[in-house]
Order: C-alpha cells, then sequence, then structure tokens
C-alpha cells in the first residue's frame, strides 16, 4: 500500500514581485517500507518537497495523501499529531536547539507526544537509547556548541527516532560528515529499514551515498527527471566491516570529525 | 505537555535572561506594591476612624441648631431656629436619653504669665466626661455649682496645658487670664490624640456652658446639645423621639420642616468613612495605573521573546507542538513573571505600609485579603498581557518559524 501518493504538486512562492515556482507538477508514490534517495541540484526543489511531505508546509495545488488521508483537508493539530507520532524529521542544518542539552534535544518530540505523557525516567531511558544506537551516548549532557557538526547531525537523527515513527525524512544528514561517519549514518538507516521496515526518504547530493537507497528518484527544476530502482544496493554494515578499525569507537570517529556547526 | 514540564521550560527561558527577566518583574513589584500599599492607607485611615467612633463615646447623639439638610442654614424664625437651655433639659427627660449636655463654643486667647495661646473654648455640662467617656489628667471636671454660678474656671486640653505650663507640669490651682478675664485652672483633660482629618482632639478647653455664654459671649442660646443613648439599639427610637421633642419645644406646625439636626455619630461618621473609601478607591486606581503599565512591560518583553525565538518555536512544532502548547508555554511564563513579581510587590507593599506606620505614625493596616488581591490582580495582568504574545507565537507557520532569521 502506498504510504506516500502525491499527484501534480505545485508550490509557488511569491518573493516581491517575483514568483518563484519551486515545484512545478510532481507526481510520486512510495510504498511502506521503501528506502528512497532523493537527488537534484541545488534549488531543484527537493527540501521544500521534503517539508510537505513531513506535513510541515502545504502545497500551493496538487494532491498529498498520507496513508490514503488527504493532507490538504487535516487541522494544523491533527498535522501536528502526524508529525509527532508518524514522521522522523533530519533537517537540512540541523535545527537542535541552543543551550539544551543533546539529551534534552532528543527527548523534545516526547514532550508532544499527547495524553500519553512519559514520566521522566521513561523519556531519559529512551532517549539514551536513541543516542546510543547512533554512538553518543557518552555526549547526552553536552550543548550543541560543544558537538562537532556531525555530531549534532546524530542527535538530529536520533531526535527524528526516538517517537519509533513509521517514516523517516532525512534532508541532506550526511551533508557534513566523513566518509566514515556518513557511511555509519547510512548504516543506522538500512537498519531501520531492514529490520523495522521503517520507511525512509533520504536527500543527498552524493551520488554514492544515494546508492544505499533501493529507489533513486532524481529532481530538476521542480519536476521528477528520473525514478528508477537500485540495481545494487551498497550495505553499509559490510563496508564497516571492511575498513580499516582506526576507530572502533563513534564517538572518537565523531571527535575526529573536522565537520563544524553551519546554521 | 505536563504542567510540570512546561514550568520547567519557562524557569529555563527566565532563567537565561536574568537582567530582563528581573527588570520585567521590577515592573510588577512596583505595580502590585502600590496597590497594597495604598489599600493599607486606606484601610488604616477608615479602621482609625471607626476607633474614634468607639473613643468619641459610644451611642452618642448630636443636635445642631439651624438644618443644613435643607439647603442652607434655615432662618428667619428669631429664637425659635436656635437651641436653648430648655431644649437641652427636655431632652434630658426623654426615655432612653443616658446624659445630655448643652454646648456653645468660642474662640479664645488664653494668656498664662507671658505665654498664650488661641484656641477653642468649649462650655459644656458636667456631664460632657461621662458622655464622651473621657477621664482628666489632674484635678477635676468641673461641678453643678460652677455651671449654675456661671463660674470663672477652666479645664484644660493636654495641648493647651503643655503650652502653656510645659509638659507633665500640674497646673491645677493657676490662673489663665482668658478674653482678658481671670479664670483659675480646675484641671486637665486625658489626652484624646488627633481626629482622622486632622483636627487635635486635645487642643481645647472646657468651662460651663453659662460661663461662655454670659462672660465670654453674652448670649443665652446654645450651639448644640451632646446626648448619649442608654443602648446603641435605642439610637434610632432616641433621635426620633428627640425630634419629635424638639418640634414641640419649638412650636413647628406638621409639614414646617426641621429647625434643629439631629444625627447620631456613627451617621457622621458613615460620612467620612464613604469619603476615605472614595479617596482610598482614588489612590488605588492610580497606583493600579502602574501595575498597568507594568502588564505592558510584560507585553513587550513576550513580544521579544517571542520574535527571539521563532527557530525554537517552529521547532517544537515541527516535532509536533500545537498551537496550544505553544501558547501556553509563553503564558506561563508571562504568569510566572507577573505572580513572582507579585509575591515580591506584596513584601514590598507590606514593608511600606510598615515604614509609614512607624516612621509618619500614620494608620496603615494591610487587610488579609490584600493578599488574594495581589496575586489576583498580578495573575490576571500576566494572562491578560501575556495572551497576545503568547498567540502571536501560536499561530506561527512551523516551516516559515523554522526559516527565521
Ligand atoms: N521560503 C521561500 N521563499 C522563497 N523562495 C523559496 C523559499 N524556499 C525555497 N525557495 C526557492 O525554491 C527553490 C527550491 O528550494 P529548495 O530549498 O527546495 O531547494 P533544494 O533542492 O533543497 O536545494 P539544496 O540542495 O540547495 O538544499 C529555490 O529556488 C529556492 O530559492
Ligand atoms: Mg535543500
Amino acid at each position: 500500500m502506498a504510504v506516500i501518493s502525491v499527484r501534480d504538486l505545485t508550490k509557488t512562492y511569491h518573493v516581491g514581485e517575483v514568483d518563484v515556482r519551486a515545484l512545478r507538477g510532481v507526481s510520486l508514490e512510495v510504498e511502506s517500507g521503501e528506502f528512497v534517495a532523493i537527488t537534484g541540484p541545488s534549488g531543484s526543489g527537493k527540501s521544500t518537497m521534503m517539508h510537505i511531505l513531513g506535513c510541515l508546509d502545504r502545497p500551493t495545488s496538487g494532491m498529498y495523501e498520507l496513508d490514503g488521508r488527504d493532507v490538504s483537508k487535516l487541522s494544523r493539530d491533527e498535522l501536528a499529531r502526524i508529525r509527532n507520532r508518524k514522521i522522523g524529521f533530519v533537517f537540512q542544518g540541523f535545527n537542535l536547539l541552543p543551550r539544551t542539552t543533546a539529551l534534552d534535544n532528543v527527548e523534545l518530540p516526547l514532550l508532544y507526544n499527547g495524553a500519553k505523557s512519559l514520566k521522566t525516567s521513561e523519556r531519559h531511558r529512551r532517549a539514551m537509547e536513541v543516542l546510543k544506537a547512533v554512538g553518543l551516548e557518552e555526549r547526552s549532557h553536552h550543548f550543541p556548541n560543544q558537538l562537532s557538526g556531525g555530531q549534532q547531525q546524530r542527535v538530529a537523527i536520533a531526535r527524528a527516532l526516538i517517537t519509533n515513527p513509521s517514516m523517516v525524512l532525512a534532508d541532506e544528514p550526511t551533508g557534513n560528515l566523513d566518509t566514515r561517519t556518513s557511511i555509519e549514518v547510512m548504516d543506522i538507516f538500512q537498519r531501520l529499514n531492514d529490520e523495522r521496515g521503517i520507511t525512509i526518504l533520504l536527500i543527498t547530493h552524493e551520488h554514492d551515498i544515494a546508492e544505499y537507497a533501493r529507489r533513486l528518484v532524481a529532481f530538476r527544476d521542480g519536476r521528477v527527471l528520473s525514478d528508477q530502482q537500485i540495481a545494487r544496493r551498497r550495505s553499509a554494515a559490510d563496508e564497516l566491516a571492511a575498513l580499516p578499525p582506526v576507530d572502533a569507537d563513534p564517538i572518537q570517529a565523531g571527535l575526529s570529525d573536522p565537520g563544524q556547526p553551519h546554521q | 505537555m505536563s504542567l510540570f514540564m512546561t514550568l520547567r521550560i519557562a524557569v529555563k527561558a527566565l532563567n537565561r535572561n536574568k537582567m530582563r527577566t528581573s527588570l520585567t518583574m521590577l515592573g510588577m513589584i512596583i505595580g502590585v506594591g502600590a496597590v497594597i500599599a495604598m489599600v493599607a492607607l486606606g484601610t488604616g485611615a477608615q479602621s482609625s476612624i471607626e476607633e474614634q467612633i468607639k473613643s468619641a463615646g459610644t451611642n452618642m447623639i448630636m443636635i445642631n441648631a439651624g438644618n443644613f439638610t435643607q439647603g442652607g442654614v434655615h432662618m428667619g424664625q428669631g429664637a425659635s431656629t436656635r437651641l436653648t437651655e430648655a431644649d437641652a433639659r427636655a431632652v434630658t427627660q426623654i426615655p432612653g436619653v443616658q446624659y445630655a449636655a448643652a454646648g456653645v463654643s468660642t474662640r479664645a486667647q488664653i494668656v498664662a504669665g507671658n505665654q498664650n495661646w488661641s484656641t477653642r473654648a468649649e462650655g459644656t455640662d458636667v456631664t460632657l466626661p461621662l458622655i464622651r467617656a473621657w477621664p482628666t489628667k489632674y484635678g477635676a471636671f468641673f461641678t453643678p455649682q460652677d455651671v449654675s454660678s456661671s463660674a470663672k474656671v477652666c479645664v484644660l486640653g493636654t495641648v493647651v496645658s503643655d503650652t502653656l505650663f510645659g509638659e507633665n507640669v500640674d497646673p491645677t490651682g493657676q490662673i489663665v487670664r482668658i478674653s482678658n478675664i481671670p479664670f483659675k485652672v480646675i484641671g486637665v483633660m486625658a489626652s484624646k490624640g488627633q481626629t482622622s482629618y486632622g483636627q487635635d482632639q486635645d487642643d481645647t478647653l472646657f468651662m460651663p456652658y453659662t460661663t461662655v455664654q454670659k462672660k465670654l459671649r453674652g448670649i443665652t442660646y446654645i450651639n448644640n446639645i451632646t446626648v448619649s443613648a442608654l443602648n446603641a439599639d435605642a439610637i434610632p427610637a432616641v433621635m426620633d423621639a428627640i425630634t419629635a421633642e424638639l418640634r414641640v419645644q419649638h412650636k413647628l406646625i406638621p409639614g414646617e420642616p426641621d429647625d434643629f439636626m439631629v444625627r447620631s455619630l456613627e451617621e457622621m461618621a458613615s460620612v467620612r468613612t464613604e469619603s476615605t473609601r472614595t479617596m482610598t478607591m482614588l489612590l488605588a486606581a492610580i497606583a493600579g495605573v502602574s501595575l498597568l503599565v507594568g502588564g505592558i512591560g510584560i507585553m513587550n518583553i513576550m513580544l521579544v521573546s517571542v520574535t527571539e525565538r521563532t527557530r525554537e518555536i517552529g521547532l517544537r512544532m515541527a516535532v509536533g507542538a500545537r498551537g496550544r502548547d505553544v501558547l501556553f508555554q509563553f503564558l506561563v511564563e508571562a504568569v510566572l513573571i507577573s505572580l513572582f513579581g507579585g509575591l515580591v510587590g506584596l513584601g514590598v507593599g507590606y514593608g511600606v505600609s510598615e515604614g509609614v506606620r512607624r516612621f509618619l505614625e500614620w494608620p496603615s493596616v494591610v487587610p488579609p485579603q490584600a493578599i488574594g488581591m495581589a496575586f489576583g490582580f498580578a495573575a490576571a495582568t500576566g494572562i491578560f498581557f501575556g495572551f497576545y504574545p503568547a498567540r502571536k507565537a501560536a499561530q506561527l507557520d512551523p516551516i516559515e518559524a523554522l526559516r527565521y532569521e
């Protein structure tokens, strides 16, 4: 069954006198459990598309059905609920709360998960669990400005995972990671996809990163240029195993990462 | 989100800008403090009036000549517009009347040795100390013989005694000159203090009313009659009886207005209590303006805060915060500032009230309900002025907020 069903989606921004047509009629279907990579040149509308798919933004025209429901008919509160329960979003530029520890940043979505308010200890436990999954459990009490770009990126990924979403939307999650850390992040995504059947949509500039997905959608000028299955999917786990064990500890790997925060 | 988490986030946000938070709070502190201090002063003034009613003598009824309620002095009927000794005697006979004292007063220049003092000389009857529950400090009040013989004797108020003879000096037996007539001082009244409107009850002297009539003013009428009823419940009935009796005495035909006024002390006091209350309201309203200014300060800071934290708001919404979660969070911040400001303001208002009481010796009492009032006002101010910024935050568009720079 199609989780995401999009038809003739357009998005036009009005900047002064000029109309910027970020999306010019995009149609796309994504089945549950798919792992889709979206590529395209800068400004081709990838992030715009992702924001609409993540119920953060509304299209100018066209139809978007999420799990068979017409998103345009949902209220603000219902959209907030979907963002909270169903979707894990990793932003381009990680968008962590400043002066707030990694742990608190990761817990943030749990504060808004409605009636079933979790106890503080339970929230901590779950936050530590996802931080561990991204290899950052020892950095849980650090502030964003005390973390490298790659570490911040992983905190953002942990935050997207904490609510056990059925769909993860990641906008350039490996944008400023070195090769090794990038493969580690892709390993996380592949495991989520393989083991838990979580639907993953991932935007990337890099072709080799896109090859970890199963399907590749290419954007150009607000349109889908091509849409194809990836014949030979790369396996992050295998590649990690093959890499020389310079740093067995992912935290050390994170530390050696030269990436700087970009905000 | 749970209230506890909302509070924690709010406290954290407020802590981040300590200076700003404290300055905003200062506005509330001054506002609430001023309201409390003003209410305390008003309440103090009111309760001191009530105390005076008690100290002036309970169950007291005043009868004055003329009728000011008819739009000016009612004149034109010769001697009958005045009160007389006969009226006073008649009033004494009325059932329910305990004591009655005829009164007539004049201003007097009083000289003792090289000291002199201008004061009010009150001619009255021997029953006055009983009616007003007012004992002498030195010597004794004058006697019925003094009244019938228009004796040249006087009893001084403490202010007069202190001024002419020095403090803690017993002037009994000394001779003073009033309008060049020598008078013998036979006693000094105990101190009674000021009335709430500043009249010093001790700046006076008493002598038999007959003496004032014959020796000082050369008249035969009296100005007023001071009456005490047997008990408080009897006052209305006694007042009616007095009116009826005086109408007979003055030969007024039915329909003709009274040419005298009968008022109970309670009635007279209630007029003043009323005006004090109005004054208190006015002062509190002025103080309320500073509360308003404090509230505007909160609104201002909250608006700044919402703008500064636009990205944070966007992010919270992106991970599932609903409009009302954001609204509530900012509202709680505003209310925290105002409530904490209110708490400190309560302390400040209380301090000012105490200071005024101790150092200026004005009556000032913080009424217990003022505490609830302070918090009520503070919370209401926070909610009222915090609502607009909070709603502004709640209505932000998630993606635009996230992009905000
Ligand atoms: N809020 C906005 N207001 C006006 N124009 C916008 C806005 N957001 C995006 N655009 C425009 O829409 C187009 C698509 O932008 P988008 O962010 O989707 O590109 P992208 O494919 O994600 O690029 P990149 O790879 O650089 O992140 C761009 O031309 C951009 O200038
Ligand atoms: Mg983008």
